[in-house]
């Protein structure tokens, strides 16, 4: 037998015997015996740990690798004290079942009974629910709420600003579950408010408006007046926010907005090629029963201890099936704690100290990119924090700079269009990082 | 372990002024700012920053560290114990997979990197991809979706798309027996579609001649959990699918309980033309307390097409490239899915081999049968017979002790063991349903098995001691009551 099974032939033997039966193959006479397997799959033998270790060796010297990083579009290279990763990889935590029983589970349950709390002082919203996949799910999952929490209405305003990524999924959600996108167009890089604004006049059946904050561009916008406008039309105001900016930027709660989402990558999570992550989901507490995915509560044993349940489940689809709020079920439960233990570390102080190293460093970067020539802000005059776009003159061969950045050990940023390039800045790139990318641009 | 300090909540924990954390040294000073020729960014205003800082936690290390290890004391893993609990197949989790999805060549890498600088990353996919087309008998898989109610969105969105392509845009019914997860009509109404339940026979599986007047052109398709959620493998499946595919339908295969099927059968040749698989469940990748899961969806040849984007493609020169196409479905995730446990999933299936994967099966099989046979004298087995990697008793048969499954389940707590899933599936009162899986050794269903007998016994003899139980866990009897009334989600 294989080493993960601990069967002995004698008890095997002896365990067919309990049950009246001769051999392994007789626990399927219930099977077709035209749909049972005539050949072992044809897939390789099996390997020790060195082996599979070498595998991988093989396939990681595939990649090219990279040690400075100015890609984000969402999901960026941050530091995570070394707590972090140690903490989450006890195995109490990582090989548990969601907490269906909890008296032996409290670990779970607190842990993200206090990451609900820290994303709810995070975005300025009472209430935050236990995960959801990740922050373009999350945003659609969002529109859904809107949709079911205001009667009758199926209609979506999107702003043409919000990330790619996101906007595909949305788009495929909305497709299959029947509800009206329409796009609020852009100005300048950012949300034409007024165009917001005659869609909102036009359509009376607007559930909800879906905005970016900082935008696909890296821009800060101003939604100054904006939650006014959308809920004059009875309608709800969903921000999409890069998390780790959120102890720096003006909260969904303060500009007045009704749920906030998007993906907690940002927050102590490593970048492991797009998952796993973790998409966040607060809300104000009017939405408490339209809320998707579990959210844990707090209570009292019997002998009076505190102790933490998962609540409201009446919301969920193993009570409700196809009355359910979403059909979220297993999510992202051990990427919370990711979360809890990065946040318990770093702090408030923490955080800004990481938005505002970001953003010296990109303003550094842009400085000297610039600096460089043939190439300037796509939209100058927008305030950014990380991150910003460059466009770029047409002669400059921007595939080979960011091939030749590449062959040093840096992603140069995201491409965009044939002429434009999204660079972001975290505390992980140092001057000399940037000063070794543009020395390589200048070499082109 | 000192639970009066480290087992308060974390913001109990505070003390202004105390940090754990210390950034790297960037170099960059005011000077380089102010002396560059380059462009100046726009100050940022005011009115777009926050206000007052969020209230979080400042905690040096160590306490943090304390804190965190002492509530996982208050856990329950695989790692600790035996996990029956039942569809959700709690088999081990190597260690290996950890080790490999923690590895330098994956766990740093930015989703937007190049093609050319990800083929070890990409081609990882697709060694995972084609490995799952082989156990599920399908052509093509997407590994794209995070979990298993997610890759049912995505299968239904597959046959809506496929039906869509052909103009037949009436087809809005999805059949569904009644014995199905709640994920199922769940991720049919979020996929926009209409559910109709049939019944099950009275040995648990779907009733033919009550599936055959459902059947007409309104029919998307039907999905299926085969062996069902009761462990009973569905004989008439050929029959069905047959029907099914005669009325225009597609059948959709939840993969939840593909755990016994390991080196017995494969779901496309049942007559499936669209599945999901949970990696969670039976490729071994931990479930995390919920999560992070993977559920990879698959389809049969003729609907590729139609899987999301981006999809990983192999060029003719043999490198792998990101595709996005205008016959797919569209996306479901903004990257390609749960990549550290696609990793994971691929290191396991490594390790296991073909031989390997051709055992789980009929020892979840064997595991099963062998704990059903030995407690159906206490526990009431509504359907005899040989049952898969699962199957569910009816509460205790003593019917006049007053003791509940929820009473025997909590019982079990006391004994280290996790409960079974209770009352589920819906289809008897007191289900009780047990998936012991192939990672178990006899020993440890023999103990089982004795401790299982004694809260029989014990419901008989002094049933007060199993309907108060638990009675040593680190809490007990959580007025959950309370908890939905007056909801505290946040700690104030």
């Amino acid at each position: 037998m294989h080493r993960y099974f601990p069967h002995t032939p004698r008890e095997i033997e002896a365990m067919l015997a309990a049950c009246g039966l001769a051999e392994l193959r007789d626990l399927y006479s219930d099977v077709p015996p035209e749909l049972m397997l005539k050949e072992p799959y044809r897939l390789p033998q099996q390997l020790s740990d060195t082996e599979v270790r070498a595998e991988f060796d093989r396939l990681a010297d595939l990649n090219i690798p990279v040690r400075a990083c100015f890609a984000g579009g969402g999901y960026y290279d941050h530091y995570a004290p070394a707590a972090v990763a140690s903490i989450v990889g006890r195995s109490e935590f990582l090989t548990a079942y969601t907490p269906y029983q909890p008296e032996i589970s409290q670990g779970t349950l607190q842990y993200i009974f206090e990451y609900q709390t820290m994303m709810s002082r995070l975005t300025g919203l009472e209430i935050s629910n236990a995960s959801m996949y990740d922050g373009t799910t999350a945003t659609a999952e969002a529109m859904m709420m809107a949709v079911a929490a205001v009667r009758k209405r199926r209609r979506v305003l999107v702003s043409a600003t919000l990330g790619e990524g996101v906007m595909r999924v949305v788009r495929t959600y909305a497709r299959y579950h029947d509800v009206q996108l329409e796009i609020i167009r852009e100005n300048a890089g950012v949300t034409d408010l007024s165009h917001m604004a005659e869609l909102l006049e036009a359509y009376g059946d607007v559930a909800g408006v879906i905005l970016p904050q900082p935008n696909r561009y890296g821009i800060i916008e101003d939604f100054t007046g904006v939650a006014d406008m959308v809920h004059a039309r009875k309608a709800l105001l969903i921000l999409n926010c890069v998390a780790a900016d959120l102890a720096t930027l003006r909260t969904p709660g303060e500009w007045g907005a009704d749920i906030a989402c998007g993906d907690a990558q940002s927050l102590g999570i490593p970048l492991s090629y797009g998952g796993p992550y973790l998409g966040y989901l607060c809300a104000t507490k009017a939405l408490m029963r339209k809320m998707p995915g579990r959210i844990v509560g707090a209570t009292t044993d019997s002998e009076g201890r505190r102790a933490f349940v998962l609540t409201l489940q009446a919301r969920e689809q193993h009570i409700r099936r196809d009355k359910a709020t979403s059909n979220i079920c297993s999510n992202q439960g051990l990427m919370t704690l990711y979360v809890s233990v990065y946040m318990s570390l770093l702090g408030a102080a923490g955080l800004r100290e990481v938005a505002w190293r970001g953003h010296q460093t990109a303003l550094y970067l842009l400085q000297e990119m610039t600096a460089a020539g043939r190439c300037r802000l796509a939209f100058p005059d927008k305030p950014f924090l990380n991150e910003f776009l460059l466009e770029f003159d047409a002669e400059v061969d921007l595939d080979r700079f960011i091939a030749d950045a590449l062959g040093q050990g840096i992603l140069a940023g995201i491409k965009s269009g044939d002429n434009r390039l999204l660079m972001a800045c975290t505390e992980m790139q140092t001057k000399e990082d940037v000063d070794r990318l543009v020395n390589i641009y200048r070499n082109l | 372990m000192n639970r009066e300090i480290y087992g308060k909540l974390v913001f109990e924990l505070s003390r202004t002024g105390r940090r754990g954390y210390r950034l790297p040294a960037s170099h960059i000073s005011e000077n380089d700012l102010t002396e560059g020729k380059g462009e100046k960014a726009a100050a940022i205003p005011q009115r777009l920053l926050r206000g007052a800082a969020p209230e979080l936690p400042e905690c040096d290390e160590l306490t943090v560290v304390r804190h965190y290890n002492n509530m996982s004391t208050n856990n329950f893993g695989v790692d600790t114990g035996f996990y029956p609990l039942g569809s959700c197949t709690m088999k081990y989790n190597p260690k290996i997979n950890e080790e490999m999805a923690a590895h330098h060549g994956f766990a740093g890498a930015h989703p937007a990197t190049p093609d050319y600088a990800s083929q070890g990353r990409l081609r990882l996919y697709r060694e995972l991809e084609l490995a799952l087309s082989e156990i599920g008998g399908m052509a093509e898989f997407t590994l794209n979706p995070f979990a298993g109610a997610h890759g049912e969105l995505t299968g239904l969105m597959v046959i809506r798309a496929y039906h869509d392509s052909r103009g037949d845009t009436g087809r809005r019914k999805v059949i569904v027996p009644d014995s199905a997860h709640g994920t199922n009509p769940a991720s049919a109404a979020v996929a926009g579609l209409e559910v109709v339940e049939v019944k099950s026979l009275p040995d648990g599986t779907v009733d033919v001649e009550a599936l055959r007047p459902l059947l007409d052109d309104t029919v998307a398709g039907m999905m299926m959990t085969n062996p069902n959620t009761l462990g009973i493998f569905e004989r008439n499946i050929p029959e069905i699918a047959k029907m099914v595919h005669e009325a225009g339908g597609l059948m959709y295969y939840d993969g939840a309980n593909l755990n016994p099927m390991l080196g017995a059968a494969r779901p496309g040749d049942m007559g499936f033309d669209v599945m999901h698989i949970n990696l969670h469940k039976t490729f071994s990748t931990p479930h995390g307390g919920g999560g992070p899961g993977a559920g990879p969806v698959g389809v049969r040849a003729g609907l590729e097409q139609f899987l999301p984007s981006p999809r990983v493609v192999e060029r003719e020169d043999g490198s792998l490239a990101l595709q996005f196409s205008d016959d797919a479905l569209g996306s479901v995730s903004g990257t390609l899915g749960n990549f550290a446990v696609q990793a994971r999933a691929l290191a396991y299936i490594l390790s296991l081999g073909s031989e390997g994967l051709m055992e789980a099966g009929p020892l979840a099989t064997l595991n099963a049968n062998y704990v059903k046979e030995a407690l159906k004298d206490d526990y009431l087995l509504p359907i005899e017979g040989v049952c898969k990697h699962e199957f569910v008793f009816d509460g205790l048969r003593d019917k006049s002790t007053g003791v509940t499954t929820l009473n025997v389940a909590k019982r079990l707590l006391d004994h280290g063991y996790h409960a079974p899933t209770i009352y589920f599936p819906l289809l008897f009162h007191e289900s009780l349903m047990i998936e012991p899986t192939e990672t178990e050794s006899k020993e440890t269903l023999d103990d089982f098995i004795a401790v299982m007998h004694d809260i029989a016994r014990e419901a008989r003899e002094t049933p007060e001691t199993v309907i108060n139980a638990p009675h040593n866990t680190p809490v007990t009897h959580p007025d959950d009551t309370a908890a939905a009334l007056n909801p505290v989600v946040t700690f104030e």
